[in-house]
């Protein structure tokens, strides 16, 4: 798909999207079809298929020339972007794929289903189509992106056998000459050929099948060769006798900082993004990512910010090559520090935002802003911790809860139809007397949300116990008539 | 006029603080505006650079109500930290802290929100740091109390426990500066039907080098000020307005 996405991105809107569309090359003197949009493979046009043949099958349908070399470069740049954004290690897998290593940099988006479902979100909303799956192995990825069901897709750890057994066996990136003698063979799935003797499918179809199986399941390595842009402004440090002691890990940690703050001075930058990447003796990598809310090139603060990481660096036998890479840069330029004489500055938060946002997630560290909307669970929103402060404030009529529940509780009343609130009511299997109460505070769906919510009706009353215990509690529904709501009762916030 | 056995007494209690260091603490304090509650206080008010703690028990609506009206009357933005996030940020805004000065972390687990909470004591640039933890050894409590000493800035952690195991658990020693439980109590009586201002039955239960407190307070206003109800002061703010109203 990626060569007709990019295709339709950068020609804007000239092949309309409805009318099937082809991709044409050349396969020695034949033209032949090198890729088909989903509404010419609905009309049963495949890639390798004679251009004649598909433009007599689809009367209406639309050709142009395949590019290779522009879709390798605009994949290229895809793949930057990707390694800008989401992890440090990211290379181009194939004429249509990007293969990322998830280590080390998943923390950063929420955990790895989150970061897929980021990727996948951001490449749809510039209208690419991907598929993405997390897997064991770059082999096992690779065949459950390309042959798994779901479009998106994370395997648990150490279950990869059985997810792949029953994928094709073009999933391992064998050359068609050997899939075809396999199929000849009576082998279509994976599954078939892992109980299956090694020795002669060697001696038949060389050492690639093998290699790929053992690839696919994790048990030979296959390290990513990473993308490294040259313009990128990076400190490199290899060394005599490999390193493993966490001080000397810091130690030279500083030592590149130092150099990289240097460099991204004399240009002007600021780094929004570092990556730390560790090169062990065995050929394994390591990956540290640091992400920063501001503009930064304070050697003190980012040495503490990657220091702080250092344990989740395995050094293994020993690391002989670190480097350091400022993967996103931002102009930033000197400021006058703010005169005393007039007022106090305010204090600079940023540095304890970014070692907060490395150590629980940048999710997970904001502010809340009010959102015009009646119904409480939507009235608030999460904004970044350095975000502009709104200057809006929630309405004050009403007393708000200090806790709200994540969801409403049901919970069991008695009381008098349409607008009293209840005489008593028992929620987590305490019954409560209401001594006092106020309402109802009657709260309209919002029907241009969605048309369940055309006539739905909440009304909230609080209420009083006998031991002074207040709580927010409401009834969906207006008490007459039954298409408002269930009439049911539900305790969302507690008072202080 | 000062009476020679008070100054001997001032000077005695400084020596005190000075050799206790973890005692009194030089940053100042943080007066609620209630004379029973004030008097009780060394130093007339809640100590700045100060480890507190608030029993909220089960739900910690009140304990979360009475950390916010403290954390409103610093200056600065105010860190609080979260297992799991369940404050209602308009509800915060009504005991007196406004959206815009307060940042979530939301960090998971106990561990996460101490580990937060140090880390934001240890910044200095807050005006408050608060934090939602349901255990509270003595080792994690004494490493807030220090990081508060070294910056100045308020530290509160709300208690918050589910079952006995937590409530014995809060029984525990730890270093903290005070020790409050909030509870609610019936809301001021009106002569119509409804609820008035909620009112809390705040204890003070163990203090360094102050007296234990139990008092009835009204629940913090809008600018996070607690409030004497009218039965109990002579004549507080609500109740002259009335009988202005009135008569």
């Amino acid at each position: 798909m990626w060569p007709i996405d990019r295709l339709r991105r950068q020609a804007g809107a000239k092949p309309a999207a409805e009318a099937p569309l082809a991709l044409v090359g050349r396969d020695r003197n034949r033209r032949v079809v090198t890729a088909a949009d989903p509404a010419a493979k609905m009309l049963g046009l495949r890639a390798g298929m004679p251009v004649t043949k598909a433009q007599a099958l689809v009367p209406g349908l639309v050709i142009e020339p395949a590019d290779p070399q522009a879709d390798a470069k605009s994949l290229g740049r895809l793949a930057l972007w990707v390694m800008q954004r989401f992890s440090p290690i990211v290379a181009v897998d194939g004429a249509d794929g990007i293969v990322i290593d998830a280590t080390g940099a998943a923390h950063l988006h929420g955990g790895e289903g989150a970061m897929l479902d980021a990727l996948t979100g951001r490449l749809a909303l510039s209208g690419v189509t991907a598929r993405a799956a997390i897997a064991d192995s770059r082999g096992a990825a690779h065949a459950l992106a390309r042959y798994g069901g779901a479009p998106v897709f994370v395997a648990p750890p150490g279950e990869t056998a059985p997810l792949l057994a029953p994928l094709p066996l073009q999933a391992l990136r064998l050359p068609p000459a050997i899939v075809m003698g396999l199929h000849d063979l009576g082998f279509s799935r994976i599954g078939d050929l892992t109980g299956q003797p090694r020795a002669p499918l060697t001696r038949r179809f060389g050492p690639e099948l093998c290699r790929r199986l053992d690839q696919a399941f994790g048990t030979l390595a296959e390290p990513i060769e990473p993308i490294r842009p040259q313009e990128l402004i990076t400190a490199r440090r290899a060394f005599a006798e490999p390193i493993g002691a966490a001080e000397t890990i810091a130690r030279y940690i500083g030592k590149l900082v130092a150099t990289l703050c240097a460099a991204l001075e004399a240009r002007g930058l600021g780094v929004r993004r570092l990556d730390l990447i560790c090169h062990r003796v065995d050929n394994q990598v390591q990956t540290v990512r640091i992400g920063l809310a501001m503009p930064q090139r304070d050697p003190a603060r980012l040495t503490r910010l990657l220091c702080d990481r250092i344990e989740t660096i395995a050094p293994g036998f020993g690391i002989e090559i670190m480097t350091l890479t400022a993967t996103l840069t931002e102009p930033l330029r000197l400021k006058q520090a703010a005169s005393s004489l007039i007022e106090n500055p305010a204090p600079d938060l940023s540095g304890l935002i970014d070692t907060l946002a490395n150590r629980v997630g940048a999710k997970a560290i904001y502010r809340f802003a009010p959102q015009p909307s009646d119904v409480p669970e939507r009235s608030v929103r999460r904004i970044p911790p350095l975000a502009e402060d709104m200057g809006a404030n929630w309405p004050d009529h009403w007393p708000r809860p200090a806790r709200l529940l994540p969801r409403p509780e049901p919970i069991e009343t008695m009381a008098l139809l349409p607008d009293h609130p209840p005489n008593w009511f028992s929620w987590r299997g305490v019954r409560r007397h209401v001594r006092r109460a106020d309402g109802p505070e009657r709260i309209f769906g919002e029907w241009w949300k969605r048309d369940a919510e055309q006539v739905a009706v909440r009304d909230y009353f609080r209420v009083e116990d006998d031991t002074g215990a207040r709580f927010w509690i409401f009834r969906a529904g207006d008490g007459e008539n039954a298409a408002t709501g269930s009439h049911r009762w539900f305790l969302h916030g507690i008072f202080g | 006029m000062r009476r020679p056995q008070d100054r001997a007494l001032a000077e005695l209690r400084a020596r005190i603080a000075r050799l206790g260091g973890g005692g009194m603490c030089g940053d100042g304090v943080l007066p609620f505006g209630i004379a029973g509650l004030d008097r009780k206080l060394p130093g007339g008010g809640l100590a700045l650079g100060c480890l507190h703690e608030v029993a909220g028990g089960g739900d910690g609506a009140a304990a979360a109500g009475f950390a916010a009206g403290i954390a409103a009357r610093t200056t600065g933005q105010v860190l609080w930290c979260v297992a799991m996030q369940d404050l209602f940020a308009p509800g915060l805004e009504q005991a007196g802290l406004p959206p815009g000065r307060v940042i979530f972390v939301e960090a998971g687990d106990d561990k996460a929100v101490l580990a937060s909470m140090e880390e934001g004591l240890r910044h200095g640039g807050l005006g408050a740091v608060v934090g939602d933890v349901a255990r509270l050894p003595m080792v994690a409590s004494r490493r807030l109390h220090l990081a508060a000493k070294g910056t100045g800035t308020l530290c509160i952690a709300l208690r918050r426990w589910w079952g006995r195991t937590g409530a014995s658990d809060f029984g525990q020693p730890t270093a903290a500066m005070t020790r409050w439980r909030v509870s609610a109590l019936p809301s001021e009586p009106l002569p119509v039907a409804g609820i008035g201002r909620a009112r809390w039955r705040v204890e003070l239960i163990r203090a360094r080098a102050g007296e234990c407190v139990d008092i009835e307070l009204e629940a913090c206003d809008g600018s996070g000020h607690l409030g004497l109800p009218a039965d109990v002061a002579d004549r507080s703010a609500a109740q002259a307005g009335r009988r202005k109203a009135g008569g």
